[in-house]
């Protein structure tokens, strides 16, 4: 893969997303064996910045980068000297002097991974920031799905919740749009992107169709995805209750009966049990959340594998 | 003290001049003018200047800039300021009151009008506060303020958000004969924004400020300039709709004058996506790119340009708002808004005389007599007997924009690296040369052997 970083992907072709699925189909055959260890990155050191809190993508990062026998150092915002005012540049700038050869960065501030990037002489993989970009999560929603229907072109994808301020449908419209899905946004109109006068532009996200009605676009659905919904968005008013939200937008039985028969459920999590998802169905017969969780370890190796591997003292 | 400009092409629109001729300076006045070939062989003269291929026309003013002291040195102060106004071709230069502390009071005023004459290089003309500390809810002592030479009223960096203190301002205004400068936007349709809103902002997870929190402002304050007869003028006006309101209102005779930045003219949110017009792709996220109003569209700067054109916008402004590195070296969200302008302001707006879009007459115009008329500054026209604050710029003088070479402390400019066609040479206040681009100096000036 000629790249150095992973920081969206927007700039991504459909051949790098298949490559990145097929290296990631044999760190799953890795996975499978009783000593998931491979000295692939012997030496180098991977270091894993965490400026907002994160159980399952921080430690889905710093197992892959384990089993491939990088040496992992985590830096988490509440531990670090950014609580001491140090700015993201000063720590960078310590940390390639520390020896760094790759920095997992998640930060809440869309654009962060680029600052890191043009700082950085060794690779930058973006863990999420801020709404803007997650693109080891979209990549293995798709894994996860060409895992299932063992290919992705074609198939109708809805995704569904507060779009606006989620860089996990972001970057999911990106990866599926690439591989040829249909895709449909759903939620309500405040928690999707504006659609007013002058929103189209070249430098816009890929066009793909937006929806207030999630039961209308529910039948030939091949994909449900659930987003997270943070509690904060009806405090500031972009929600008149979560109870009416829960009517209008949350996925349970029915609504999954109205899709496909053969429908997946996802969530990128953590899940708000009863608010996007209902319990029955969050780790039901449909639900994939668990496939997710465990082909985010083989996506996340194949791509440090990517960017690192020639480098890595034990290829 | 006698300094003849010989040979360059004369724009004055204020005496709707534009040929090639003499200038003659006569200590600091505007002595003799002429377009005649050969008539000033007889003017005797100390210093001759050679304007061969270039422009020279009244010196710049700057209705709009933040000069940063007292308080922010460390941003800018007034020698460094105005150092950067006399690159530009500045000569007058109005300040904004969001300094530390804020200026709205007398003494503050009068520290700027004192260390501006200790330390400027060209004319600081105050800008006071609308109300006290910009808090928004008290109006400073705009009588006492007015007579002690304040240009005009600005709460500017913040709007004036409550309608019944702007009607209270915009009644004052009547008394002190000085405009109520707004920085049109509605607080909460703007709040946390730190780009445009669009399909731009939507791509790069930032939020957005929609035009519609300036375009309703300035909706609101034009009703009330009509209720009050008030005088508002709209900073920095950035969207294609709050254009079309403003003609409307000045068709109507409502009191109000507008000003545009060469920024919001030319860079358009694109360029916060790295996308940068003709120069080639910068990265995404430059948090230089990062001001308030926020660079907006293709169709806005259209709207923007034909606003100048028509007269709906009487100047431009820089808006030159200066930052220390560590304001802006950091992630775009924690970026301080706003672009340090003085220094790029003719080579931005030359991008647009080449493209046809705006003529240069016209551009010379919006920079010199139409800021000067907008805010009643006696100030940007070569009329015989006038104070000779004179730009000497070439249009075709081809630079890079580098950090190192620019005179503000804030080299916060997105242009940072560069190329840009068009560069003033040399800029005079009261006849005494405040800049001389290196090159000209050694080539151009040189004392005159007698005739």
């Amino acid at each position: 893969m000629n790249r150095k970083h992973v920081l969206d992907l927007d700039d991504f072709t459909a051949d790098e997303i298949n490559l990145v699925f097929e290296n990631a189909d044999a760190m799953k055959e890795i996975l499978s064996r009783p000593i998931k260890r491979v000295p692939t990155l012997r030496g180098l050191t991977v270091v894993n910045m965490f400026y907002e809190a994160s159980t399952r993508t921080r430690v889905s990062f710093e197992l892959a980068a384990k089993n491939l026998s990088a040496d992992v150092v985590n830096i988490t915002s509440s531990g670090s000297s950014v609580v001491k005012g140090e700015s993201l540049v000063d720590t960078i700038i310590t940390l390639q002097a520390l020896g760094a050869d790759a920095i997992v960065i998640r930060h809440p501030e869309a654009g962060a991974p680029y600052l890191v990037a043009r700082h950085l002489r060794g690779s930058v993989v973006n863990a999420g920031d801020g709404c803007h970009a997650h693109p080891t999560q979209a990549l293995l929603d798709s894994y996860t799905i060409r895992e299932r229907f063992g290919f992705v072109s074609g198939l109708k994808v809805v995704i569904v919740g507060d779009i606006l301020h989620s860089r996990v449908a972001r970057s999911n419209v990106w990866c599926l749009s690439k591989l040829g899905a249909e895709v449909v946004l759903v939620g309500p109109p405040t928690l999707l992107p504006p659609t007013g006068n002058g929103q189209s532009s070249r430098l816009g996200l890929p066009p793909v169709q937006q929806s207030y009605d999630l039961d209308s676009v529910l039948p030939g659905a091949d994909v449900i995805m659930a987003l997270r919904l943070q509690k904060e968005r009806q405090q500031s008013g972009l929600l008149p209750s979560m109870r009416e939200y829960v009517q209008l937008y949350q996925i349970n039985r029915t609504r999954l009966s109205k899709a496909n028969p053969r429908v997946l459920l996802m969530h990128p999590g953590p899940i708000n049990e009863g608010i996007e998802l209902a319990p029955d169905v969050a780790y039901g017969p449909q639900s994939v959340v668990a496939d997710q969780v465990t082909n985010g370890v083989a996506i996340r190796m194949s791509l440090l594998y990517l960017l690192l591997g020639e480098r890595g003292g034990g290829a | 003290m006698r300094l003849l400009i010989r040979g360059g092409r004369i724009i004055d629109p204020a005496n709707s001049a534009d040929d090639t001729g003499d200038l003659l300076v006569v200590d600091d006045r505007i002595a003799a003018i002429s377009f005649e070939e050969g008539r000033t062989g007889s003017w005797n003269a100390d210093t001759i200047l050679d304007a061969g291929g270039c422009i020279v026309c009244p010196g710049f003013v700057d209705l709009h800039c933040h000069l940063r002291e007292p308080g922010q040195e460390e941003k800018e102060d007034i020698a460094s300021g105005t150092a950067a106004a006399a690159r530009g071709g500045f000569t007058t230069v109005c300040a904004m009151a969001n300094t530390k502390p804020v200026a709205d009071s007398l003494s503050t005023v009068n520290y700027i009008l004192q260390a501006a004459a200790e330390r400027g290089s060209v004319r600081v003309r105050p800008i006071a506060a609308i109300t006290r500390g910009l808090g928004g809810s008290e109006l400073t002592e705009m009588g006492e303020l007015a007579r002690a030479g304040v240009v005009g009223f600005s709460d500017d960096g913040k709007p004036v958000a409550n309608s019944l203190v702007m009607r209270h301002a915009l009644e004052y205004s009547r008394l002190v004969a000085r405009p109520i400068i707004q920085h049109s936007e509605d607080p909460d349709l703007a709040q946390g924004g730190v780009m445009n809103e669009g399909a731009v902002s939507s791509r790069l997870g930032l939020k957005g400020m929609p035009a519609a929190a300036e375009v309703a402002m300035v909706a609101r304050d034009l009703a009330l300039a009509e209720l009050t007869g008030g005088w508002l003028h709209v900073a920095h006006v950035s969207a294609a709709e709050s254009v079309e309101l403003i003609r409307r209102a000045k068709q109507k005779g409502i009191h109000v004058t507008a000003e545009v930045t060469p920024h919001h003219l030319v860079l358009t949110e694109e360029w916060v996506a790295g996308e940068r017009g003709r120069w080639e792709r910068g990265f995404p996220y430059d948090t230089n790119t990062k001001v308030n109003p926020p660079l907006r569209t293709a169709a806005d700067t259209r709207a923007l340009i034909e606003g100048l054109r028509d007269g709906t916008i009487d100047a431009i402004a820089t808006d030159h708002a200066p930052h220390a590195s560590s304001d802006k070296e950091c992630e775009y969200g924690y970026a301080a808004f706003g672009i340090s302008g003085f220094e790029t302001a003719l080579g931005l707006l030359m991008e647009l005389v080449r493209q046809g879009e705006l003529d240069l007459g016209l551009m010379v115009d919006r920079l010199t007599i139409g800021p000067a008329r907008a805010f009643g500054v006696s100030a940007g026209s070569l009329s015989v007997g006038a104070t000779a604050d004179v730009t000497i710029f070439d249009l075709d003088r081809e630079w890079v924009v580098e950090a190192r070479e620019m005179a503000s402390k804030g080299k916060n400019t997105p242009l940072l690296g560069l190329d840009l066609r068009g560069k003033v040479v040399a800029t005079l206040v009261a006849g005494h040369p405040v800049y001389v681009a290196d090159g000209y100096r050694a080539r151009e000036i040189s004392p005159l052997e007698a005739i």
